[in-house]
């Protein structure tokens, strides 16, 4: 459970070693009547690099020489596209030969919260024609953020025949149509994830798809499709996969039918528990069923997360499993304080929380009281709204920090906050990695001294010497940039939102974070001055995002120009003749072996949906357009032309 | 003025509901444009939607949790002058929460709003859209929408791609030009399993009869105009 993982467990631990494949395989013809020193140093190479798992280490050991790099290569199992338009495919195939399992992110993390355009891209299609002549004894397949649609579900399906795992977050473009030809065609299958996708209703029972014989599921998570499903046809599927251990249901399964896949998998140590509610009114006569039981029974659970519709009465059943409980995931249950009080005093082991507002700061205090070994918070709001009424503050936050020492990660939702709470758990957590305040309300000040939050998330980066990642909020001034480009020497994600006052403040992140990976920024005043204060690092990023900021044009066209390794894509759309703008509306450049993709809206081959103003007439479009959305995709080719 | 996604032919008016609101054809207009560029439109928070996804619009739900502000405060942001930084509308991708979870959290709202008993699920209305011609089914809960208008918005954002003429029954002509078109026009099947064209009824008793939407060519709508043209000559 992961709204933004970083890093798919791909591995499983380094035991599982999939590396060891290769020791029998490599790329080299064994010549055994008299191997030369170069062949010997490659056997002995492939056989050491086995033990190097991490990819960064193998990175390293690619750039020794020619020899290394070779051997690396060959011997890679496990492959991570961070951006799956920084290289093409067929340069990935051509390079590395046998890969078991592959991770694919596609669309920048600012396309979860609608600010690129549908049809944007990030398409499955062309990894999966490359991989399916070359790859085909895939085992694990990890997508975030890519397009799918149930022609590539059913291709991967035909041309993975001994695929075990397939994860998908984020992801759009395919139904439960496509989800049947998953479950009917993937024999081996332990671990199907789907995780906040948006996974069209196609009325297909796919449920009853999967073999009738017993299954080697060990992970069955679908909490995120919202289509109701053949719950008897679950209920069998439970009943003959004696491996499974997670199970995340849909909000489509009432807690009676909880009740009674909880009884036929008592294993289980990872479960989503649906709708938590009756989602029909109880029989009469119908005796109420003994949950308590039911959860006293799975002694193995670890993990709880769903109560999508709950009715707090019934959370009382759930206190058998807390004393062993490391996870739970109370985000979607809107609970308050009293109710949540009961739970969480038995969840003395929690590790990783998730839970909304409603809780108010009153119950984030019993958190902190409760939970020492709490390790990741995550507070999200009811109302997603900036003018709500807002439960937490500072004084929740400051809790945390005082009653959770070993808080490493925390996510943030608030309406008001303070600088000194902020301070005050930048003393505190001194462990933490991941620090996220969201301040929902745009330039908010520190609500007591009316400051900006400067001195805040200064505290956060100056004292939190482990911090990786950080996203800022509420009113801050260019110097907390400063703060940051002092301090944040280890940052390698920042997001930042209507924040800073000149180009002086992304100069300052440019300049003095040298890990930075990923910088994403909306709404800001930087410029195209501050944009050039980046050069000599945007080869070392993955990306930069600056939408409704003051980048132009000539800007981004001089960025291009100058760094021939990168793909500056920009949107600006389209304005009515009396408007203009001299800004960009969307800046998203990211380095790319490849060059610009050849299937940017714009520069489709066919009629695309997105040509501003055209009428599609293309048999592959069904639908009869007469307005599209207005928009100009423009992809800068540096010097080199295609 | 070209118009966006949806064309609104004519505002609907229903003598059973009561309030006219007769707005005119700019206010009704949806244009792609950014916040604060067009003030009228502001209120709608109908900007810079790129959320083709299916599934719930983002601005769908800030509707909704509209509803919830007073009726002032809903005139007050319709009113709101351009200005480069807007202090009060809502801002695409703003907080930054996905549109799956806002969309569970208006669902719930909606829910706890309708039902007083244990059935929590009571309060929804999921009724399927299918449109022709296009590859998948929708689902809507008709309860999230207070009126045809919003319906029509929300349908208009999950099959992005055509619109939706609004039927005038009060003008005769109007309503054969847009059953002769090729534009697409919403019908739906009621209790009685009879297919009729939306907006027949007062809001509520559509609501109530709906069984199932579709979305189909004018010209193939026709069929249902003779019912719908009496209609037309008896409010006349």
């Amino acid at each position: 459970m992961s709204e933004d993982e970083e890093l798919p467990d791909l591995g499983g631990g380094s035991t599982r070693s999939s590396n060891s494949t290769a020791v029998s395989g490599g790329g080299g013809d064994h010549n055994y009547v008299s191997p030369s020193p170069d062949q010997v140093l490659e056997n002995v190479l492939e056989n050491v690099l086995c033990f190097l798992t991490s990819r960064r280490d193998r990175n390293a050991a690619s750039l020794v020489c020619k020899s290394w790099y070779r051997a690396e290569a060959l011997t890679r199992s496990e492959l991570f596209i961070g951006n799956c338009y920084s290289v093409s495919p067929r340069r990935v195939t051509n390079r590395f030969r046998l890969v078991k399992a592959i991770a694919i992110k596609g669309k920048p993390r600012f396309s979860d919260f609608s600010l690129l355009p549908p049809d944007w891209g990030a398409h499955f299609g062309p990894w999966l024609s490359a991989m399916s002549r070359s790859y085909r004894a895939l085992e694990k397949l990890y997508l975030k953020r890519m397009s799918v649609t149930d022609d590539d579900l059913s291709f991967a399906a035909q041309s993975f025949p001994i695929l075990k795992e397939l994860v998908m977050v984020c992801c759009e473009g395919f139904g439960t149509g496509g989800l049947a030809i998953v479950a009917s065609g993937c024999r081996e299958i332990r671990v199907l994830e789907l995780m906040d996708s948006d996974v069209g209703d196609d009325e297909a029972d796919w449920i009853s798809c999967f073999p009738d014989n017993v299954t080697c599921l060990e992970s069955f998570v679908f909490d995120c499709v919202e289509a109701p499903i053949n719950f008897e046809a679950l209920e069998r599927l439970v009943a003959r996969s004696p491996s499974l251990k997670k199970l995340r249901l849909n909000c489509y399964i009432s807690i009676g039918q909880l009740y009674r896949l909880m009884i036929r998998a008592p294993q289980l140590t990872h479960l989503g528990t649906g709708s938590f509610s009756p989602l029909e009114i109880v029989a009469q006569g119908e005796q109420e069923l003994n949950y308590f039981s039911a959860f006293a029974a799975c002694k193995s659970l670890i993990c709880l997360s769903g109560f999508r519709e709950i009715i707090p009465d019934y959370l009382s059943a759930i206190y058998p499993v807390c004393g062993n409980l490391t996870s739970l995931n109370l985000s979607y249950a809107n609970i308050n304080a009293e109710q949540l009080k009961p739970v969480i005093c038995l969840c003395h082991k929690l590790q990783t929380f998730w839970v909304l507002d409603s809780v108010s700061d009153e119950g984030l205090q019993a958190v902190s009281a409760a939970c020492k070994d709490l390790r990741e918070l995550r507070v999200f709001p009811v109302q997603a709204l900036e003018d709500a009424e807002g439960p937490v503050s500072e004084v929740g936050l400051l809790a945390i920090s005082e009653g959770c020492r070993k808080l490493q990660s925390i996510l943030y939702f608030c309406q008001r906050m303070t600088n000194a709470a902020v301070v005050a758990m930048s003393k505190n957590c001194l462990d933490l990695v991941v620090f996220r305040l969201c301040i929902m309300g745009r330039h908010r000040p520190d609500h007591i001294t009316g400051e900006p939050m400067d001195e805040g998330f200064g505290a956060i980066v100056k004292n939190c010497k482990k911090l990786t990642r950080l996203a800022v909020s509420g009113l801050l001034t260019d110097r907390a940039f400063s703060y940051i480009g002092q301090y944040g020497k280890l940052l390698r994600t920042l997001s930042v939102a209507f924040a800073g006052n000149t180009d002086l403040g992304l100069k300052y992140l440019l300049e003095g974070c040298p890990k930075l990976q990923k910088l994403e920024i909306r709404d800001s005043p930087f410029g195209d001055s501050a944009l050039f204060a980046g050069l000599h690092h945007y080869y070392n990023m993955r990306f930069l995002w600056m939408s409704s900021c003051k980048v132009t044009r000539q800007g981004c066209e001089e960025i291009a120009r100058q760094l021939p390794g990168l793909v500056v894509e920009v949107i600006t759309r389209d304005r009515e003749e009396n408007e203009t703008s001299e800004y960009v509306d969307t800046l998203y450049m990211y380095r790319s072996l490849d060059g610009p993709r050849a299937d940017a809206p714009r520069l489709m081959v066919r009629p695309s949906l997105m040509i501003c103003g055209k009428h599609c007439t293309s048999t592959e479009c069904r639908f009869s357009i007469a307005r599209s959305l207005d928009f100009t995709l423009s992809v800068w080719v540096p010097c080199i032309s295609r | 003025m070209e118009v966006g996604v949806m064309k609104m032919v004519n505002m609907l008016s229903h003598e059973a509901q009561g309030k006219k609101e007769k707005l005119d054809l700019k206010e009704t207009e949806l244009r792609l444009g950014l916040p604060g560029t067009d003030g009228e439109i502001m209120g709608k928070n109908l900007i810079m939607n790129y959320n083709g996804k299916r599934g719930y619009q983002e601005t769908v739900d800030l509707k909704l949790n509209l509803s919830g502000m007073d009726q002032t405060d809903h005139h007050k942001e319709k009113n709101l002058q351009k200005e480069k930084t807007p202090a009060k509308a809502q801002v695409v991708g703003w907080p930054p929460v996905r549109s799956f979870r806002k969309n569970v959290m208006a669902v719930q709202k909606n829910g706890s709003e309708e039902t007083t008993d244990k059935a929590g699920m009571g309060g929804a209305t999921f009724v399927k859209v299918s449109m022709d011609g296009a590859p998948y089914l929708r689902k809507v809960d008709l309860k999230m929408y207070t009126s045809y208008q919003e319906l029509f918005d929300a349908l208009g954002k999950m099959f992005s791609s055509f619109t939706i003429g609004m039927i005038d029954f009060m003008n005769e002509s109007k309503l054969m030009d847009l059953l002769n078109g090729s534009e697409y026009v919403p019908t739906y099947e009621d209790k009685d399993g009879d297919w009729m064209l939306v907006g027949d009824v007062p809001w509520k008793m559509f609501v109530e009869s709906c069984k199932r939407l579709r979305i189909m060519k004018g010209t193939e709508a026709i069929g249902l105009a003779p019912r719908a043209m009496e209609k037309c000559k008896n409010r006349s």
